[in-house]
């Protein structure tokens, strides 16, 4: 996530450089001065701006692609981490199932922030998206699996029933030997 | 996840090996132990100059003791076992307390000092007879030598070593010999009998080498009952079996004369029958009527006089020589609430050694036995101290007018032990004997946290110590947050209820009960059992806690039934019932009325059921459970069990609407040639259980078989129902059967083949644990049946519970005829038992263990994990995580688990335990002849901090870290300022 993350930052720098600002969301609040019809402006533009800008966008989606593959390798190490705290409960493979869990939640929660930079009209982002979301969810189901093998989820009868109070008897009977 | 996290904390728990051993100075924190020696048979005085005055005493609990006079603590104590009953004690050349026991078969020595047994030597003869000991100072060329008669035979013992010196049988058969008497200053020993009920025997014998030197007999036309009074050295008095002539034989020089004199003659009113009391003074004997005690003057030759007549209940204690020749008797007579002892000397009785009127407790009833002692005062006239043993078994001891000390001994035969809580403290009323305040409070915490900070010098430590064992935080009578403080209510033998402090073990009252005491419509008054009556918790909190006591009018089963109600928290009987039916069984119902009386079923020899109370409410709360009512009855000497319903009302009573009929179901016939009921187990009524599924490896689960309508029986061969040993392996064998008592259906049925009773059995949710021998391995053994409900297993889709879609806690029927099955595995175990029972919480989460009363008088905590029958050699990696241990053969012993530590609990009988308020901790109560009780932690105390937990140390701790949070900052702060302005 580290290294997804160092790569979201440089591209926003170049992203500073380099793009037309108008196409921001945030320009858009602002309404164009009269006269200026945005058409004619992309009309206007020289085939040199163009090709600058199409070479953007395959920067981009590439980018894009990347940072949706970025999961992966967490995946990877983060199975060879479950592998290694083994299937006892104790501190360690607690600690290691809840990360699990709670990496591909924060990042599923975030994945319009990460996108965000490599948002181009051009780019679609649709495809890296669902990849990223995939991926989390792989991590996650992988956290719930190890919370599974750990035992700690209630998937048994077992669970459901161990403070299941006996069952009320009809009838009473007494007596012994005689006194 | 509040399961999942339980579940954690449970393996956590379950997996440690729990450490229940105490240290050292944690003995006497939670437990209490006392030392009793029950209902005093006999006792001798041992006041010489040198050395601790002591007083032996044997007890029908078959004790010998020694007891300190001054205080009345015991010195030394031995049990002698229940087949060896003493017969006779007396102190031998002041240095060693002589017993016969046995039936006069045993001859023992003890040093008396310390107790230590010097000799023993068995004397058989060739029949069996009334044993008889007679230690004077007779001396056989220089070596003291004791008379005993016993077994048909005449033995001299020398004192020294125990050896016999000489013998001379009695072989006639019919001779029952009733008195050795051997002259003082004389060479020679008279033999006195009876032949064939009729004819008065004398035998004089040769002291010196049993040498029979004459023998003269003489025939009376009546039968004599048996019992003779020696009235001087050379005279004794007899009574005819009528009880109405008195028979006055002396033996002078050989010659027997006799006098009959009619009981009519002394007496104006015919007193009815009478029975000799032998006081053995000079002189005078004592008979016995209804109404009366006779004194009889002998004088001259046969001539007899009435002295007086006394219709009071009165005691009389042997002679004691007090100077030459002179003998002196005590007399112990009520009168209202207190008791006059008169000491009499023997040859005139209308004079007084001693007078004097000692105020009584009215709760000891009547003085049963006297034994005096005198002393010289300082002005050289003689002085008495008494004995006295009370009609509730209590001993005391009496000198100059006032009770010295008094030793409760009733407590050493308790029958049946319960407990009831302890008034709810109020504001405003302080109830504690000793209210610390806050300077003691301050200086306690002081203590102790120099103790946790060992700073603490030797003298602080005691007195740590001290006050850790005197905390009246747990003596105080208010019912207490944790449950630890309850009243312990035991009824003794003698039917008197005790209540007991769990704190410090001390009597809070003691009540003779009224209406079990002996009257002219209950002549032979019997206390049978004790149940709690009615025990208030919710809406009913003002009301007292009551108990029931049942007894009955008679030892046969038909007897009419009395019953008790005694308020726990003062011990006043507040009713009482005369029943007009018999009670052969006393079954409290699960159901009580708006006071939270319980109701219960009496039923009677004609299989009526009675309920009592007799309330209109009761009768109504009754009738809407009336036909899910059942009951059963074992008959162990023929081997059948029975069971009941209640159908309609009595047809025979005259419109007791509290009766019913009883309808017989079922009944189990046991074949009588093969099988005879040696014990039956049952479910405590009062025991929670938590759940009813066991979870087993690989989180499966399976469904206890909870009901309280389990009764096991263990049955034996008839031929092996005697001693171990008494058959070989293969006509012996064990029969174990789980029954529902509802419908009469057995199910479970084992036999362990070449194993013999006796059975000690505990029956716990769905589990039986039971301790018989193997005759084939030649060892103790335990088994363990777990019973599980099959038809409930099938219960296993987790959607269907989640959603609550189960019929699990629906009610179930006994008539639903669940499938079950049983697990069962035995193992070894080196002890034989006297008690087992089992520990109980208040919830039933805490695991269980068993608690065994060893031979040795000690109680042993045992896990329940031990025996699991799902153990195996190599349990898999799961069954480890669930806490199955590896399979051993037998099970182990770990010292630290005796509950008793270094104590023991002599003459153990029962083990009951009681659970506390804290779901952790089961107060255990263990008595015999000692009481024993402890608190007790199966699975240690995880919900509360032990009790040297310092909390002043805690509260120093915070108070520092405050303190330093605060001079830290405050520093912090200027240290900031100066860098500012830098």
């Amino acid at each position: 996530m580290e290294k997804g993350k160092g790569v979201m930052g440089a591209g926003r720098r170049w992203a500073v450089d380099f793009s037309d600002n108008s196409t921001a969301p945030s320009s858009r609040d602002i309404p164009d001065p009269p006269g200026f019809t945005r058409a004619s402006v992309d009309q206007d533009d020289s085939a040199v701006s163009r090709q600058k800008k199409d070479a953007e966008a395959n920067w981009k989606s590439q980018k894009a692609w990347e940072v949706a593959q970025a999961p992966f390798k967490n995946l990877l190490m983060m199975g060879f981490m479950m592998w290694m705290a083994g299937s006892t409960v104790h501190l360690f493979s607690i600690g290691i199932t809840f990360s699990a869990l709670w990496q591909p939640i924060s990042a599923l929660q975030g994945v319009g922030k990460v996108f965000e930079p490599y948002k181009d009209n051009k780019v679609d982002l649709l495809g890296p998206k669902l990849l990223f979301i995939a991926l989390n969810l792989g991590g996650l189901a992988l956290g719930v699996w190890k919370l599974n093998t750990l035992g700690l989820l209630p998937t048994h009868a077992s669970d459901w029933v161990s403070s299941l109070s006996p069952a009320q008897e009809v009838e009473y009977s007494g007596g012994g030997i005689p006194l | 996840m509040a399961i999942m996290s339980f579940i954690f904390v449970f393996f956590f728990f379950s997996s440690l090996q729990p450490i229940l051993s105490l240290y050292e100075d944690q003995v006497g924190l939670m437990d209490w132990h006392q030392q009793y020696i029950g209902k005093v048979k006999q006792a001798v005085f041992h006041t010489h100059k040198t050395g601790r005055k002591r007083v032996v005493a044997s007890t029908e609990q078959n004790i010998i003791a020694t007891l300190d006079l001054r205080r009345g603590e015991i010195f030394w104590r031995h049990v002698l076992g229940p087949n060896d009953v003493v017969d006779g004690i007396d102190i031998a050349l002041g240095k060693y307390v002589i017993t016969l026991s046995s039936g006069g078969s045993i001859l023992r020595a003890w040093n008396l000092p310390d107790g230590q047994m010097v000799w023993e030597s068995s004397l058989h003869g060739p029949k069996h007879s009334k044993p008889l000991l007679l230690t004077r100072n007779l001396i056989i060329e220089k070596d003291n030598v004791l008379i005993v008669f016993s077994n048909g035979r005449l033995n001299a013992v020398s004192c020294i070593d125990g050896e016999v010196l000489w013998k001379k049988d009695f072989e006639e058969e019919s001779l029952e010999v009733q008195q050795v008497i051997q002259p003082p200053g004389s060479g020679f020993i008279y033999v006195l009998g009876f032949a064939a009920s009729s004819q008065f025997e004398m035998y004089k014998i040769n002291a010196k080498n049993g040498e029979l030197l004459k023998h003269e007999s003489t025939a009376f036309s009546g039968r004599f009952t048996g019992e003779v009074s020696l009235v001087s050295s050379e005279t004794v008095v007899a009574l005819d079996s009528t009880g109405s002539i008195l028979l006055t034989i002396s033996f002078h020089n050989g010659k027997i004369s006799s006098q009959q004199t009619p009981v009519s003659n002394l007496l104006e009113d015919s007193p009815g029958l009478a029975v000799i009391i032998h006081p053995s003074v000079t002189g005078i004997f004592a008979i016995k009527t209804d109404a009366a005690t006779i004194f009889i003057r002998v004088i001259g030759e046969g001539k007899l006089e009435v002295v007086e007549k006394t219709n009071h209940e009165t005691v009389v204690s042997d002679a004691l020589s007090i100077s030459e020749g002179q003998q002196a008797f005590a007399l112990v007579q009520h009168a209202g609430s207190s008791i006059h002892l008169t000491v009499k000397p023997a040859h005139d009785w209308d004079s007084n050694l001693l007078k004097e009127s000692i105020k009584m407790d009215q709760q000891r009833g009547f003085v049963h036995k006297v034994f005096i002692n005198n002393y010289i005062r300082t002005d050289r006239s003689h002085g008495f101290r008494a004995l006295i043993v009370m009609e509730d078994h209590s001993l005391l001891l009496l000198q100059q007018g006032a009770i010295v000390w008094s030793r409760e001994d009733g407590l050493a035969s308790i029958i049946d032990v319960t407990t009831s809580e302890l008034p709810v403290e109020k504001a405003g009323v302080s109830v504690a004997k000793v209210e610390l305040n806050l300077f003691e409070w301050l200086k306690g915490h002081v203590l102790k946290l120099k103790g946790t900070l060992m700073l603490a010098t030797p003298e602080d430590i005691a007195a740590i110590q001290h006050m850790r064992l005197k905390s009246s935080e747990k003596s105080k009578m208010t019912r207490d947050h944790n449950g630890f403080r309850k009243l312990l209510i035991a009824l003794t033998r003698a039917g008197k209820l005790f209540g007991l402090h769990t704190g410090d073990g001390r009597i809070v009252w003691s009540h003779l009960l009224q209406s079990l005491h002996k009257s002219e419509s209950c002549r032979q008054p019997i206390v049978l059992n004790l149940y709690q009556w009615q025990v208030p918790h919710h809406h009913a909190l003002d009301e007292n806690p009551s108990v029931l006591v049942v007894g009955r009018c008679g030892p046969s089963s038909d007897a009419l039934g009395v019953l008790s109600l005694v308020d726990s928290y003062t011990g006043k009987e507040f009713s009482s019932l005369s029943l007009v039916h018999s009670v052969a069984q006393v079954i409290p119902l699960p159901y009580t009325d708006s006071t939270e009386q319980r109701l219960h079923l009496l039923i009677d020899a004609d299989k009526h059921a009675h309920l009592y109370p007799k309330t209109p409410e009761a009768i109504d709360s009754f009738q809407s459970e009336f036909s899910n009512v059942y009951w059963y009855s074992v008959d162990d000497d023929n081997g059948i069990i029975k069971g009941y319903a209640l159908k309609t009302k009595c047809s025979s009573n005259v419109a007791d609407e509290f009766c019913f009929d009883s309808r017989e179901l079922w009944s189990i016939v046991l074949p009588s040639e093969s099988e005879k009921i040696i014990t039956t187990a049952t479910r405590k009524l009062n025991e929670a259980v938590h759940t009813q599924a066991k979870l087993i490896a690989d989180q499966d689960v399976m469904y206890k078989y909870i009901s309280s309508n389990l009764l096991f029986v263990a049955t034996v061969a008839p031929k092996a129902s005697g001693e171990i040993g008494s058959v070989t392996p293969e006509e012996s064998w064990l029969v174990v059967y789980l029954i529902d008592t509802v419908t009469g259906r057995v199910l479970h049925r084992m036999t362990h083949h070449g194993s013999q009773g006796p059975v000690q059995a505990v029956l716990s949710e769905n589990w039986v644990v039971y301790h018989y021998f193997n005759l084939r391995a030649h060892r103790y053994e335990m088994s363990v049946i777990e019973i599980y409900d099959q038809s409930r297993a099938d219960n296993k889709d987790v959607w269907k519970l989640v959603v609550g879609n189960h019929n699990l806690t629906s009610p179930v029927s006994s008539y639903s005829r669940a499938e079950v099955i049983t697990k069962s595995q035995s193992y070894f175990f080196t002890h034989s038992l006297k008690a087992i029972a089992v520990t109980l919480t208040v919830k039933g989460i805490t695991s269980k263990q068993l608690l065994i009363g060893t031979i040795g008088d000690q109680v042993l905590a045992l896990d329940k994990r031990f025996l699991d029958p799902r153990r195996s050699v190599n349990p898999t990696q799961a069954e480890r995580e669930e806490g199955i241990i590896p399979l051993t053969d037998s099970l182990p012993i770990i010292p630290q688990s005796y509950i008793t530590h270094s104590l023991r609990v002599e003459g153990l009988q029962s083990i009951i335990t009681v659970a506390a308020k804290l779901e952790s901790t089961t107060l255990v109560f263990a008595h015999g002849l000692d009481l024993f009780f402890t608190h007790y932690a199966p699975s240690r105390t995880y919900d509360s901090l032990t009790e040297d937990f310092s909390y002043a140390l805690l509260l120093i701790t915070i108070v520092v870290l405050v303190a330093a949070i605060f001079v830290t900052w405050i520093l912090s702060q200027r240290k900031e300022l100066q860098d500012r302005w830098r």
